[in-house]
């Protein structure tokens, strides 16, 4: 079946070009004295230009995003199998209690007596989290993923100050996503690498060696990036603990074992939670996540402010507090994304999420059985929600991952992860997650071990991929060489 | 079995004879056992009208500003919100895909962020922006960092406005004393501004990275932005501004317009909901020259192998995934989404409607001003001879706290305590209209302020 | 493997030509082909001083970043300021127009390999 035709939707920019004047939004109609601003304000600080945005109708602004948005895959359309990303379905619940007015409209600064509403659900998210990771407390306040590993390091951080112990080095396994290293960085420790060893864990001899008083930190991915459960993590964490160091665990694969196991058992000092992967909220193309961090009882007295506090019905907020590290943004956090994350955690329960762990390392194991005579298995350990593949097979035929994943568009998937992590070369890390049907999986494996096959027979038809869609591979590195990063009246 | 979850009973048994596992247990075996449990303890859960009925509550139990007269500002306002904005937000293209790594099925959300780019650039007067950040507070931090990479770790202070948001200062203060950095705060003069000259002297001679300044800023007071570049470029800084309340662009040029190397804040004006603190959207916007420092994501125009127009994630190299400990910073995620809504806010108000909107607010303000002015009573303008556009502090009867609550009693929304987070600046209420401010809202607080004299 | 014969090699892939006073330094053909398509170059500033195998600058791709060491000990006296518009010239002329950096000091023999040293670690590394 063909796709009907599409037209190219031009920038914004680049319509109405006589730039009639056309209002697209009727403004309240003002019933006080016009201001000429020069009367009131410095002239100079005055703008003088042309607005440089043009004025369209309001259709004109529903069909050019009408249009844009038909470019895009997505999730609601078929499987997105991007390891450590967790693309799972966003439920319209979600979005219903999320467009509440009462949530909305709410000022961050009304007076708590005002917002009791929303103060109780920051403190029931903190204790269901606190519940499904079995720690001690919780912050909400993180944006993101790597927002919360800032946080998490900036509280062991002020931790070890507090105690009088100021270290240099924070350990992190060669497999860790580049945000931990880099968080390191940020929060003035110098990233150490620790090696993994050949079945793709950590290299115990290697951590003994380098878990030194110097060390803060070790930031362990549990399961690591490779899908792979660290089978000591009990051991790390003593070993760590003994050594006067703690343990940052990073969250992104959280949906491997929800329900089932507690990094509080696994001796986590703190852990950050991507609520857009695990608990179902949308990626919205790049954001806004969330990224709270559960932590335990050495870290409670160091939480950001400003903190919910209950006494029996009524919630109060604590607004400073010389142990805490202080507020890691503006306000509570992103309020709207925590009342998905609720809406979520409230309607899976204790029971759903074991079967949403269950279902996610089950539908890896899938892919993992039916691939692995195509596709090479860089490490034989047992896979949880993700496995991860490499290229090799298929660069006897100078076949890249990258031809891969650009020939699963002409299938009409979403690829996986890409040359990630970085111990594996030409890596592609594959997480089908829970919600798509058994049949969606079965047609992801089908649509690769076709790519296989293509790869032997016709590898030009890989490598000149994609064929079918809106544009053809893109020119990323004249996109580098030749930046261009905003539109100009001069483009004309 | 639950209905967001892809695989019934009779499948999973279907699958786990096919892979050869005899139980679940068996999928489970690689984690020790010492570490599991056999549930958590939550309730189990519950079904869709049982959770929309606790959501539901939960959000009736607050007071909405949007039903009352309200004045709260300090950071976040209430503009109007087409309803375009969350039609569009709500199509499953744009908020259920991901970050746009593989470009030729993302172009939708590229092309829009690629629009957004240069709406910001438009709006602050400078070269480059970038595709967002978490918000105004944060955004702060990171042009304090960039200023930092900028001077290539020579200069280590930072020079701080008191006048900018006090909340926005805390976070700076979260991130720069583990990065080792100098941070001094300049206190607001007599007329709710700061000195330049003040700021020259807190610089020093080459050993600030930057000089930021908001404008207009925490009392609603518009800052000498020339004179403040000037400063900072003679003490050998960058320039920073940040603005919190992003309607202002429509009347008042960017620091771009000035000569600022960083044009920064919080965009939660154009169509981003108050949402009880987030999520909103900061936005970041500097140099050409300066680019490969900037943080956050950066969408860039380029061809296909066909040769068509298409737009790709770009200089990616400075992001962590592939600089790791050397990234310019640690943002991953960021605020797509947001930026699409302001995207298409910014889009439907058009170029002269932000003029037009800008230009009620200060028609709003002005009158306000005259009307507190022109009442008996002990209420008085803090600051009546100092320029603002549509925020403003005044003083009365008391301590701005009590007053709010003595006000919040009888119906009104008056405004946010001044001394919220301290200040060198009189006690009162920090007072912001906007274009959805009526007449009789006015009047409300009018009666209100008087009621409580 | 495109290799000149006149040249010295360090083991990080970069190489070194005497002319005069001055060493001239860039990466080897084999490492421009490692990194894929140059898009831009970070160059020491004229003055810095380095130890033999200290970092010097890197080379950014589409999708990695690699730094690029002094061969020798000594201080930058020019760069290639063609780079900065021209970065590709790394990938199509590394050993002539896609130089990187001039150093003032003089080549030690003990820790440099000579072509076929060189070429000899490639192909260990490759195995």
């Amino acid at each position: 079946m063909k796709r009907r035709p599409i037209r190219p939707e031009p920038l914004i920019f680049e319509r109405n070009p006589a730039r009639a004047r056309r209002p697209g939004f009727r403004l309240p109609s003002v019933d006080v004295p016009a201001v000429d601003p020069r009367t009131v304000l410095p002239p100079n600080l005055l703008r003088t230009d042309e607005p440089g945005c043009p004025d369209v109708s309001e259709m004109e602004v529903v069909q050019h995003f009408h249009r844009l948005s038909q470019l895009n895959y997505a999730v609601d359309e078929g499987l997105y199998p991007l390891g450590s990303c967790t693309m799972k379905y966003n439920p319209r619940l979600n979005e219903e209690t999320a467009r509440l007015q009462g949530f909305t409209s709410a000022h961050p600064l009304q007076p708590a007596a005002q917002v009791q509403g929303a103060l109780r659900l920051i403190w029931e998210l903190e204790r269901a989290l606190e519940a499904i990771t079995g720690m001690a407390g919780v912050t909400l306040q993180p944006a993101a993923g790597a927002h919360g590993e800032l946080a998490g390091i900036l509280m062991i951080r002020k931790a070890l100050e507090a105690r009088g112990d100021v270290r240099e080095e924070v350990l992190v396994p060669d497999s860790a996503h580049g945000t931990n290293p880099a968080t390191a960085a940020f929060a003035g420790y110098r990233a150490v690498e620790v090696p993994s060893g050949d079945d793709g864990t950590v290299d115990m001899a290697a951590l003994e060696e380098l878990m030194t008083d110097r060390v803060a930190a070790v930031m362990l991915t549990v399961p690591n990036t490779l899908g792979l459960f660290e089978p000591r993590i009990v051991d790390i964490a003593r070993l760590v603990h003994d050594r006067g160091g703690l343990i940052y665990m990073d969250g992104a694969n959280l949906n491997a074992f929800a329900g089932r196991a507690l990094p509080g058992l696994m001796g986590a000092d703190a852990m950050h939670i991507n609520l857009h992967k695990t608990f179902s909220t949308p990626h919205g193309g790049g954001g806004p996540g969330a990224g709270p961090v559960v932590v335990s009882k050495a870290l409670v007295p160091h939480l950001p402010v400003p903190r919910v506090v209950r006494n029996g019905d009524i919630f109060t907020l604590v607004q400073d507090d010389p142990a805490s590290i202080g507020p890691m943004r503006g306000f509570f956090g992103s309020f709207l994304i925590l009342v998905r994350a609720l809406t979520y955690i409230w309607s899976l329960g204790a029971d759903g999420l074991r079967e949403m762990s269950e279902v996610a390392v089950l539908y890896a194991n899938l892919v993992r059985h039916r691939l692995a005579g195509a596709y090479h298995l860089p490490y034989d350990g047992p896979s949880l929600h993700e496995v991860v593949f490499d290229d090799t097979r298929q660069t006897r035929h100078d076949v890249h991952n990258t031809d891969i994943a650009k020939r699963l568009l002409d299938y009409g998937f979403h690829p996986p992860t890409m040359s990630f992590p970085l111990i594996v070369h030409g890596a592609l890390m594959i997480e089908p997650a829970e919600s798509v049907a058994p049949e969606e999986v079965e047609a992801f494996c089908n649509a690769m071990l076709a790519i296989a096959r293509e790869a032997e027979e016709s590898p030009d038809l890989v490598r000149s991929a994609p064929h079918d869609t809106p544009v053809s591979r893109v020119d990323e590195v004249r996109a580098a060489r030749k930046l261009k990063v905003r539109w100009t009246p001069e483009d004309e | 079995m639950h209905p967001w979850i892809g695989a019934g009973d009779d499948d999973r048994r279907r699958i786990l004879s096919e892979i050869g596992l005899g139980s679940t247990d068996d999928l489970f075996s690689a984690i020790p056992p010492a570490v599991c449990v056999d549930r958590v303890p939550l309730a189990n859960g519950l079904d869709e009208q049982a959770v929309r009925l606790e959501l539901v509550a939960m959000a009736l139990a607050n007071l909405s500003p949007d039903c009352r007269p309200s004045f709260l500002g300090a950071g976040v306002y209430r503009h109007v919100q087409p309803s375009v904005i969350d039609a569009v937000l709500s199509r499953a293209e744009f908020f259920t895909s991901y970050t746009p790594y593989q470009p030729e099925i993302a172009q939708g959300t590229l092309q829009a962020i690629y629009e957004f780019q240069t709406l910001i650039c438009q709006l602050t007067g400078m070269e480059v922006a970038n595709a967002s950040l978490y918000d105004g507070a944060t955004a702060l931090i990171e042009a304090v960092l960039f200023a930092h990479r900028v001077r290539r770790g020579k200069a280590q202070r930072v020079v701080l406005a008191e006048t900018v948001h006090p909340m926005y200062r805390r976070v700076v203060r979260t991130y720069a004393d583990p990065a080792g950095l100098e941070v001094l705060m300049v206190p607001a003069g007599g007329d709710g501004r700061v000195d330049p000259t003040t700021l020259r002297a807190a610089a020093g001679d080459e050993s600030a990275c930057c000089i930021a300044v908001q404008s207009p800023n925490f009392l609603g007071i518009v800052e000498d932005l020339p004179a403040v570049a000037n400063v900072a470029h003679a003490a050998g800084a960058l320039a920073v501004q940040v603005v919190a309340e992003a309607a202002s662009f429509g009347l008042l040029a960017g620091g771009g317009a000035f000569g600022f190397d960083v044009v920064c804040g919080e965009a939660q004006s154009f169509g981003i909901p108050s949402g009880f603190g987030g999520p909103h959207l900061g936005f970041f916007a500097c140099r050409n020259k300066d680019v490969r420092q900037m943080p956050g994501r950066l969408v860039g125009e380029t061809v296909d192998s066909r040769g068509d127009r298409a737009y790709c994630l770009t200089l990616s190299t400075r992001e962590q995934h592939i600089r790791r400990a050397k990234a310019t910073s640690n943002i991953c995620t960021n605020q797509g989404l947001m930026a699409l809504a302001a995207t298409v806010w910014l889009e439907t108000v058009g170029g002269h409607g932000l003029r037009d909107l800008a230009a009620a607010c200060l028609a709003r303000s002005e009158d306000l001003k005259r009307r507190i002015e022109a009442a008996a009573g002990p209420w008085r303008l803090a600051f009546p001879t100092s320029p603002t556009f549509n925020e403003l502090l005044i003083t009365g009867p008391g301590e701005g706290a009590e007053l709010a609550r003595r006000l919040a009693d009888l119906g009104v929304l008056a405004g946010v305590p001044s001394r919220t987070w301290g200040g060198s600046w009189p006690d009162g209420l920090l007072v912001a209209v906007t274009e959805r401010t009526t007449t009789s809202e006015v009047e409300a607080l009018m009666d209100g302020l008087g009621r409580v004299s | 493997m495109n290799l000149p014969s006149d040249l010295m090699y360090a083991r990080t892939h970069e190489w070194a030509r005497v002319e005069g006073d001055v060493v001239v330094v860039g990466i080897t053909h084999y490492a421009q082909d490692q990194l894929g398509e140059v898009v831009y170059v970070e160059l020491p500033e004229v003055g810095t001083g380095a130890d033999a195998s200290e970092e010097l600058g890197t080379l950014e791709s589409v999708k990695a970043v690699s730094e690029f060491n002094a061969p020798v000990a000594g201080e930058v006296v020019e760069v290639n300021e063609r780079l900065e518009d021209e970065p590709n010239l790394v990938n199509e002329d590394p050993y002539g127009d896609g130089w990187l950096v001039k150093i003032s000091g003089s080549v030690d023999d003990e820790n440099l390999l000579d072509a076929a040293g060189y070429r000899a670690m490639i192909e260990e590394e490759s195995a």
